[in-house]
């Protein structure tokens, strides 16, 4: 089970949390402005890299606030949370820690 | 049975607190602290079970949760009756206490004398891969006669047939650092890391107490002190310590992302004065911020002829129980080794009295000073020699060994007589834990063994188990992944083997069981056959002969495995791979893993205010997600289909009362609600006044129905929203997403109120003469409170939201209460209405009430893929609304493509037959199949007020083919039905809509 | 005719009694109003009739004189739950809405939803972590902490009065499944 750092109730166990799929997809402004094939994107293309991306996730059983969580999908990291609206932090799956047993 | 083999004095057990163990009926005798193999050892007994696959006698090989062979069945708790009974528990891990009732398993007339041991002649059928290249033909003979025959011939222990008695328990625990196994590196990193008071520390161990293989040991000395003391002295120092938490009896099985550690700890087993009601075992879920995997090393058996008769056991193990547990595992020993771990045992044994020799596969120039120690000992060494089989069949009585030449001849044989026999093949880092937390693996060529190379998350292996074995180096190894520092002088460990896979021999290895994996019965030979039928991943060689596999995990036979088929396909190991460790490190109960998670505490039964009236009043339930809801009112001699029809039609020509408090139901609030719910559901809410109510549908963004329910508008800025039973937490989790994701900048706020509100439905012509009596503050005519409003006031009293709606076609309110008043209203308004012909109803009439007046459920008629338009509602899909959610994908080109599948009825050409939901619908049932299904049945009852049987269903262009005849599937075949309006009943009187 | 308020609050669950050190009892019917206010809505009001909302996110405000009657769940961001006395919802209502005239906000009585038990004794908080996943060490939960989670498999929100004291609220219909679990949880 993951630990997940809410940003605003700090690490909490995964159970509390339910993830909404990738984020910063912005709903776009005019929907019925956007082509068929352009609206079809938004609704189910998503880019699923095998790496860190950028999720929502809610807080569900806890604060009720949704938040954008930078998860690497290879080693399940979390290399950051922050809330909705902000912008993704510029870091990759480096900066999570791995000790080693050399 | 005496204890003839129990040494004068020393061990770890307690000589004032005998005891006795109930073994295959007969009296067995130890003392506290023994373990069940070591009291049979005491005995003198070491056959102890069964074989998997060949009934071949089997003894006890090992003293720790690796053992594969001598596995019991124990009745934890025999004197309390039935349900304390497990199986295949590996006797070396069951400790002694009184009461205990153990059995061996497999075996038929009995452990002496057992039928199937006929297999072990039969063995050449019994080849890898038997299953799939004996039993093929007839295909009808699997099922019938082969398998049923295979499965009683082979196996293990038998389950249990009755409910568990036991009770487990669950907890949760969060801790800095967490460190498995309190052998000493495991202490040293317990002591180190808990230095810092301010860490929490978690210390588990899978043994009854700390030390680990220093349990075993009686000569090691650090710092000058026997090892024991220092054992002592560290867990002393981490008992005073409030930061540390030392669980004995826990073994951690499953380690997963995260840190997330699952251990199971053992309560009550192992007590004689457990309380009833006690526990029997406890699942921790621990998050730990690190961990150090102090897991040891398991020892190598080798492989040769016979190498599983009773009496020959692993090195170690032979050491263990003659320290540890004061037993002399018999009077003739010898060592066979390739390692010089070995030598210990040899030295211990012969201490204790018994008659050692040794045979080493290694060269004498090849060993290190513990050849000197045991000649110094005075015991024979045979350096160079191999063993090419063992004696003796329910007891091992002696071993055939020879020299082997330069070029690896075969030289003169002799047989050396024992009654015991220590093996080593060397030893293998225990990395499970470690492989499962996804740390990649490191072949170490020195070591012979697959270590810990990089770790995957905050972890750290320290001592044996990432194969570092002597004393003094372990401590260091443990105090430096505690994060600190010890450096205590140990007695040097003897260390270093030689890897063999299987001894040399002249026999013919195609007729001779050497076997690699205890459990499974799975020989050198089967390993051979199965590399040169093309398996030759490792992978495939496991499944193929099932090495590795059981309940022991290959724990004991892994590496030889691996060896044996790298040997034969000329490879280096670490290029055949190796087998991924999974969870759990040892059997781990059900009991444990569900907790208190059964009978009532299996799951939440959500119960609404006026169940305990419907349980009192004969209702049959029935579960809607985790709600119990009331689905008919059977009166004496009534079936569901005799108690629908009447509740059906009470409410048609009278007034039928029912529970609709399990509707979802949210509290929308603030100044741009209008706003949100206009972007939310496809209708327009802008106009809607307050007191109205409107039924509303909730698409995705994918233009599929999501929910429906009626919303009242309370006030300018505050809206009364019911959803479907089961949709109310999606539905919260959808319009919150919106709310804070996508129109931040929205003034709204919502609230779960589903449980504040109990709710009360009358429906029918008589439903205002019911409720006027307790109604004073609100007018209840139909100018004044049309269908399609709502009002609040008080009913009966209390407050109360009234909303005039209806689910039937009929007059109705839904009177909304308080949940705590929800009882006391309903009882008040059934006793008025028996003046009015008043019928409870449930579930069941109420789909039917519904489907006679086209009203659809969502997620019964819908599944995820029908648009308004299929359901014939889009006349409440707004065309004015620039936008809502849903809205754009209406129009793309396959939501509005001809042919799509569309809401009607149908009308079966028999009225009294009912179809299946579910049911399919084609156009000519005598088309070949697969045939082209047109359309499903979604809904269908036998309707009393329709006279006849009535239909929902979903059907390729439907609205344009009423009239028409289609063929829907029955259990029998194919049944006609029309189409028609999915509207039967035409609502007579002051209807709904009047 | 029933007279309003005269229906007795009949109690969702009867009590359990367990003979273990931790006790586990239904609280009696309190006022319990979901408040929600965006922060910046709030423009410095620290207190508001009575309620102190100044408390961090998961934490617990009480004043001290009103031993618990004014007392303020800080849930989240935007969200409290304020709990009163059962005969003054209406008057807490009235009192809050009439300190936020034209302030957008929200304020439900959920009174009748929620179901609370404390949870008292030596060993309080091993009992509530026989299934809350979350950690109450002193340090990561202190008296004065409150949250939304999870206690096996019903959403609950825990409140920490004392070191060995919790307040767990769940809503009516998961009372008994929260209530049996609790209590079964202090068997071991």
């Amino acid at each position: 089970m993951l630990l997940i750092d809410c940003p605003y109730c700090g690490k909490r166990p995964e159970v509390e949390f339910h993830c909404g799929g990738e984020a910063h997809i912005a709903r776009p402004e005019t929907p019925t402005a956007v082509g068929d094939a352009d609206w079809g994107s938004f609704l189910y293309y998503r880019t699923n890299p095998k790496g860190v991306q950028a999720e929502r996730w809610l807080h569900g059983h806890g604060c009720g606030r949704w938040f954008n969580a930078l998860r690497d999908t290879v080693s399940d990291a979390f290399v950051a949370t922050y809330e909705m609206g902000k912008p993704r932090p510029d870091r990759d799956a480096a900066t999570a820690s791995t000790p080693s047993n050399a | 049975m005496s204890q003839p083999f129990r040494r004068p004095s020393g061990g770890r057990i307690d000589r004032s607190r005998p005891l006795a163990v109930t073994f295959n009926g007969k009296r067995l005798e130890g003392f506290a602290g023994d373990t069940v193999a070591s009291m049979l050892i005491a005995s003198g007994q070491h056959l102890a079970g069964r074989s998997f696959k060949y009934h071949r006698p089997r003894g006890i090989l090992s003293h720790g949760s690796d053992e594969p062979s001598a596995l019991l069945s124990v009745d934890w708790r025999a004197d309390r009756g039935p349900g304390y009974r497990d199986p295949n528990n590996r006797a070396s891990v069951v400790e002694a206490r009184d009461g205990l009732v153990v059995n061996t398993q497999n075996h038929w007339p009995s452990l002496e004398t057992d039928i199937g041991a006929v297999n072990d002649l039969l063995s050449p059928v019994f080849v890898a891969g038997f299953y799939y290249k004996t039993f093929m033909w007839p295909r009808k003979f699997w099922d019938r006669v082969y398998e049923p025959v295979i499965r009683k011939a082979a196996g293990l222990g038998e389950a249990p047939d009755v409910k568990d008695a036991d009770r487990y328990s669950n907890r949760h625990a969060h801790c800095d650092v967490l460190v498995v196994g309190a052998g000493p590196a495991g202490l040293a990193a317990a002591l180190a890391a808990s230095a810092d008071g301010t860490k929490r520390v978690i210390l588990a161990d899978e043994g009854s107490e700390p030390g680990g293989a220093l349990l075993n040991d009686t000569t090691a000395t650090i710092d000058g002190r026997p090892a024991k003391e220092w054992v002592a002295g560290a867990v002393a120092t981490l008992d005073a310590r409030e930061n540390v938490v030392i669980l004995p009896r826990t073994t951690a099985f499953g380690y997963y992302n995260h840190n997330h550690v699952c251990m199971v700890e053992r309560i009550s087993d192992h007590r004689a004065d457990a309380p009833e009601g006690l526990a029997r075992e406890r699942l921790w879920q621990v998050r730990a911020g690190e961990v150090v995997l102090a897991t040891g090393s398991h020892e190598r058996p080798l492989v040769f002829e016979n190498n599983d008769r009773p009496g020959i056991m692993l090195a170690e193990s032979v050491r263990a129980y003659l320290n540890r547990w004061a037993v002399l595992p018999g009077n003739e020993l010898v060592v066979v080794t390739s390692s010089a771990s070995a030598y210990r045992t040899a030295l211990d044994a012969k201490a204790a009295g018994m008659r050692v020799s040794i045979v080493d596969i290694r060269l004498e120039a090849d060993c290190g000073p513990e050849f000197a120690a045991a000649k110094d000992a005075g015991i024979t060494v045979r350096s160079g020699h191999t063993v090419i089989r063992a004696l003796g069949k329910k007891r091992v009585t002696g071993l055939v060994v020879s020299p082997i030449g330069r070029d690896g001849t075969i030289g003169e044989k002799t047989t050396l007589a024992c009654d015991c026999v220590a093996m080593s093949g060397g030893w293998t880092p225990s990395v499970h834990l470690f492989s499962q937390s996804r740390g990649k693996l490191r072949f170490d060529v020195e070591l012979d063994a697959f270590v810990p190379g990089t770790s995957a998350q905050a972890e750290r292996s320290a001592g044996a188990c990432r194969g570092v074995y002597d004393l003094t180096e372990v401590i260091a190894d443990g105090a430096k992944a505690g994060g600190g520092e010890l450096a205590p002088e140990a007695t040097a460990s003897f260390t270093g083997f030689q890897p063999v896979r299987v001894l040399p021999t002249d026999a013919d290895a195609s007729k001779v069981k050497a076997f690699v994996d205890f459990q499974n019965d799975v020989t050198a030979k089967d390993i051979r056959l199965a590399v040169r039928e093309g398996f030759e991943s490792i992978e495939h060689v496991k499944r193929y002969t099932t090495t590795g596999m059981a309940t022991d995990q290959g724990k004991t036979s892994n590496m030889n495995a691996l060896g044996l088929v790298a040997g034969i396909l000329d490879r280096p190991l670490p290029a055949v791979g190796t087998t991924t460790f999974r969870p759990p490190y040892t059997p781990v109960s059900f009991g444990a893993l569900i907790g208190p998670a059964r009978d009532e505490l299996f799951d939440p039964v959500r119960k609404t205010p006026i169940d305990p009236w419907a349980e009192a009043n004969g209702a049959v339930f029935e579960p809607v997600a985790l709600w119990r809801r009331a689905k008919y009112f059977p009166r004496v001699g009534e079936d569901m289909h005799a108690a629908v029809a009447r509740e059906t039609r009470a409410v048609r020509t009278h007034v039928g009362i029912f529970d609709a408090s399990t509707l979802g139901k949210i509290e929308v609030i603030g100044p741009d609600a209008a706003e949100f719910m206009n972007r939310i559901y496809t209708n327009a809410w802008t106009k809607l006044k307050t007191g109205g109510c409107r039924y509303g549908l909730m698409l995705r963004e994918d233009g599929f129905v999501y929910d429906d329910g009626v919303v009242a508008r309370l006030a300018e800025d505050r809206f009364h929203v019911t959803t479907t039973t089961g949709g109310a937490p999606r539905v919260m989790r959808h319009m919150e997403d919106y709310l804070q994701t996508e129109w931040p900048d929205l003034d709204v706020f919502l609230t779960s109120i589903t449980e504040q509100w109990a709710v009360i439905a009358l429906q029918g012509p008589n439903a205002r003469k019911v409720l006027d009596p307790f109604v004073t503050d609100i007018d209840l005519t139909e100018a004044a409170f049309p269908h399609m409003t709502v009002k609040t006031g008080y009913v009966c009293g209390v407050p109360c939201r009234l909303f005039r709606v209806s689910f039937t076609g009929e007059l109705g309110f839904e009177v909304n209460v308080p949940a705590d008043y929800g009882e006391a209203v309903w009882k008040t308004l059934y006793e008025e209405g028996q003046k009015h012909g008043i019928t409870p109803y449930g579930t069941e009439a109420m789909h039917v009430l519904r489907a006679e007046v086209g009203y659809v459920v969502v997620g019964q008629e819908t599944d995820g893929t029908v648009t308004p338009d299929d359901l014939g509602l889009s006349g409440l899909v707004s065309k004015v609304k620039p936008d809502f959610v849903g809205k754009r994908s209406l129009t793309r080109p396959d939501m509005i493509a001809a042919g799509r599948r569309q809401l009607v009825g149908l009308l079966t050409k028999t009225p009294d037959e009912v179809l299946d939901e579910g049911a399919q619908v084609v156009d000519d049932p005598a088309q070949p199949i697969p045939m082209k299904m047109i359309g499903h049945v979604t809904s269908s009852y036998a309707s009393s007020n329709c006279g006849r049987s009535i239909a929902m269903a979903m059907i390729d262009a439907g609205r344009e083919r009423i009239g028409e005849t289609v063929f829907v599937t029955t259990p029998a075949g194919f049944t006609e039905a029309v189409i028609s309006n999915a509207v039967f009943y035409d609502v007579k009187g002051e209807t709904a809509d009047a | 005719m029933l007279e309003r308020n005269l229906a007795r609050r009949a109690p969702t669950v009867s009590p359990l009694v367990s003979e273990a050190s931790v006790t586990v009892r239904p609280l009696d019917p309190q006022g319990r109003l979901a408040f929600r206010i965006k922060p910046a809505a709030l423009a410095g009001r620290g207190t508001i009739d009575g309620f102190d909302l100044t408390g961090a996110i998961n934490s617990r405000t009480s004043p001290e004189a009103d031993s618990g009657m004014r007392t303020a769940l800080r849930l989240g961001p935007d969200e409290w739950m304020l709990i009163t006395a059962a005969d003054e919802v209406d008057e807490r209502c009235e009192a809050i809405s009439a300190a936020l005239t034209g302030v957008p906000h929200s304020l439900v009585d959920v009174s009748h939803r929620d179901v609370g038990f404390s949870v008292e004794g030596p060993g309080a908080d091993v009992v509530v972590n026989a299934g809350c996943p979350i950690d109450l060490a002193a340090k990561a939960f202190p008296a004065g902490s409150a949250t939304r989670t999870i206690l096996g498999k019903a959403e609950i929100v825990l409140a920490r009065l004392a070191a060995d004291r919790f307040t767990v609220t769940t809503w009516r219909t998961f009372a008994p499944y929260v209530q049996g679990f609790l209590v079964e949880a202090t068997r071991s």
